[in-house]
């Protein structure tokens, strides 16, 4: 039974006000007219302006979008091949050791990722830039799109697989024109699980960046060291609009989808 | 073939000359310790329809996979064609598979999914298309060709993953268990077209079914299997008529057991003594029994004639008591309890109304058949 209660009621808005409050704030503050960020002096759109004239700031973004679009990429190609040998691959020795391996960096401390993978960098003579970054992201995202991929491989008719191969396709063929195919959903989503992780890295990054690969994250993380300003603010609000937009978009997209199915399956049966 | 007038039975395994098209020569495959298929060896003819019958877990499955080179035998050969296919993989083998599950490609339409291995074979580009409209006409899919699996009912389902594997023009058609999902009425439609579409193109199937009504339908022979062996291989009226063991007997159809002790009496004639006070029952051995050998006499419900009077005419007659009536509307199988308890079943042809009936429930009535209605089975 679903009634409205007192209890209810107070229950969601403090839950609502505790998830969302804080980011209220922040957007609020972003349009304020004074640079104080906690005195409101009215409404302004100013330090959207000094945003897109801010050198800086402008290269650490476009530096974050090309190490969350590479990492993410090969996070998800080397995460699809991952899962796919996993769930596949049949029963081999030690494969219960194999898949706990892949899945141990999804609860290992950012701290430990990034020092162990630095230390790798420097072990291997490796200059920290644009490039160890993108590794490190692809190191650490890869497992979410294999936990991703490879829960849509195990509810995945095997059968298919093995029509297209009786057919006359190369494993290879046969992953490529139906596999991948069907499971591109799952793909898709654990690339933007990648890239939504890479962009908002900051633990990770600091360790493995160099002197002129600085990312957002690095960027506004040492500008609020020195004090907010309401340029960050700004800066946080688009940020937060464009995952809002990116969320509600992909679920628009996989409801439609599902819906489109069910009418269809429903005219089938009608015939 | 021997023939002369060109319309004798298609029989070619009765012609040792004869080359099968299919040959398991025996073939054994173990998962684990588990033996699913046991030393089987058995041909398979060019343009047969070839029913493999069996139980649920019987290793039906498996040794379709094996044609289809999807499980390698851990011993013996399997040849087609007198090549030996171990090497072969899946995609190089002249065979093509009906999925149980159908398994119709979700994200292609209907012609796009029957173009599928045609597009993966050596067919020029020009002629794919003709190919699929001629596939759509066959299974009568013309208006679906756009439509995506999901899109069209269970039977249109089926008939496109039909039409899908017969594109390619295969040697062998593999049919796993094709009609399962469907209803009786459907199901026995399908059987036909199954029939006409594989004498129309002319290739050789092999279809899985644990329903012998449908392997009887279809097949030209049928191999009734157990525990991954086969147990006998013959066409359906041989299978029905002489069965070689209990379990095929049983199997196919109804079926009375007696249980007995053999007693020859010469030239095949047997006497099987089988209840103290009875008079033995003559029957026909397959071959001459040592005396005592315990067997079985196999009898057809409808074999068996019922009357008030004894019959002078047959051989052999038993008194019993109308235990059961089983009215089916054409025929009622009556079930007659003898003296020592056992129930043989009757059956005969309601050519009268039914309350002209001749029997009901207790009455006294007499069995009777002729010594070369039934079968005695020593397996
Ligand atoms: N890949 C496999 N691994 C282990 N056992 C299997 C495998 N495939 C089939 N079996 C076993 O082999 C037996 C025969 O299976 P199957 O050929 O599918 O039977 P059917 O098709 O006659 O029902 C079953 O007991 C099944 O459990
Ligand atoms: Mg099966």
């Amino acid at each position: 039974m679903r009634r409205f209660t007192w209890f209810n009621a107070t229950a969601l808005t403090f839950g609502f006000a505790f998830l969302y409050l804080p980011m209220l704030i922040l957007i609020t503050y972003s349009f304020n007219e004074s640079r104080l960020v906690t005195v409101w002096a009215g409404f302004s759109t100013k330090w959207y302006g000094v945003l897109l004239h801010d050198k800086a700031f402008l290269s650490a973004a476009w530096i974050t979008l090309k190490v969350a679009v590479m990492s993410s990429t090969f996070a998800a190609i080397l995460g699809t091949m991952a899962a796919y040998a996993l769930v596949r691959g049949g029963r081999f020795r030690g494969r219960t050791l194999f898949s706990g391996m892949i899945y141990a960096p999804l609860v290992m401390p950012d701290v430990i990722t990034g020092l162990s993978l630095l230390l790798l960098f420097i072990a291997i003579g490796m200059d920290r830039g644009v490039t160890t970054i993108v590794l490190a992201h692809t190191t650490f995202s890869m497992c979410f799109v294999s936990v991703v991929v490879s829960s849509r491989l195990a509810t995945f008719d095997q059968s298919l697989e093995e029509a297209a191969l009786d057919l006359g396709c190369t494993p290879f063929d046969a992953f490529r024109s139906v596999t991948l195919p069907i499971i591109a959903p799952a793909v898709i989503s654990g690339w933007l699980l990648a890239f939504t992780l890479s962009l908002d890295d900051l633990v990770i990054s600091s360790f493995t960046t160099g002197p002129s690969s600085t990312t957002l994250p690095i960027k506004i993380y040492s500008a609020v060291r020195l004090g907010v300003s309401p340029e960050i603010n700004a800066l946080s609000s688009i940020m937060i609009l464009i995952v809002t937009v990116g969320v509600i978009a992909a679920s628009l997209v996989s409801k439609r989808s599902i819906a489109l199915q069910k009418a269809d399956e429903q005219k089938a049966l009608q015939q | 073939m021997n023939d002369n007038n060109g319309n004798t039975d298609f029989a070619p395994w009765e012609d040792p000359a004869e080359k099968p098209l299919i040959e398991f020569r025996n073939v054994t495959k173990r998962f684990g310790d588990f033996t699913a298929i046991d030393d089987l060896s058995i041909n398979i003819y060019d343009k047969e329809f070839y029913a493999l019958l069996g139980p649920s877990g019987c290793g039906k499955t498996t040794l379709m996979r094996m044609l289809a080179g999807f499980e390698t035998p851990t011993e013996g050969q399997i040849l087609l064609d007198g090549q030996d296919m171990a090497a072969v993989p899946p995609n190089k083998r002249p065979t093509n598979m009906m999925f149980q599950s159908y398994a119709l490609f979700p994200h292609l339409s209907v012609a796009e999914n029957i173009a599928f291995g045609l597009k993966r074979s050596d067919m020029p580009k020009s002629e794919i298309a003709g190919r699929v409209d001629e596939m759509l006409r066959l299974t009568r899919l013309e208006q679906f060709g756009k439509r995506k699996p999901h899109q069209i009912s269970g039977g249109q389902r089926q008939r496109v993953a039909l039409a899908r594997s017969l594109a390619k023009a295969p040697k062998l058609l593999l049919l796993d268990e094709p009609l399962g999902a469907l209803d009786k009425k459907l199901r026995q439609d399908t059987q036909f077209e199954l029939m006409d579409i594989q004498e129309k193109t002319g290739t050789t199937f092999v279809i899985v079914t644990h329903d012998q009504e449908e392997a009887m339908t279809v097949a030209s022979r049928i191999a009734v299997m157990d525990a991954g062996r086969i147990i006998q291989v013959a066409t359906p009226d041989r299978l029905y008529e002489n069965p070689n063991s209990v379990y095929v007997a049983d199997f196919i159809g109804e079926i009375n057991l007696i249980e007995g002790k053999a007693e020859p009496l010469g030239d095949k004639l047997t006497e099987i003594h089988w209840a103290e006070g009875e008079a033995p029952i003559i029957g026909t051995a397959p071959a001459d029994l040592a005396k005592g050998t315990a067997c079985h006499f196999a009898i057809r419900p409808e074999k068996v004639a019922i009357s008030s009077e004894r019959p002078e005419t047959h051989a052999n007659a038993v008194q019993g008591q109308v235990h059961d009536i089983a009215y089916l509307g054409n025929i009622s199988t009556y079930h007659v309890k003898l003296k020592n308890g056992q129930i043989i079943k009757a059956q005969a042809a309601n050519n009268r109304r039914l309350s002209r009936r001749n029997f009901t429930w207790e009455d006294p009535v007499w069995l009777s058949w002729t010594d070369t209605a039934g079968v005695i089975l020593t397996q």
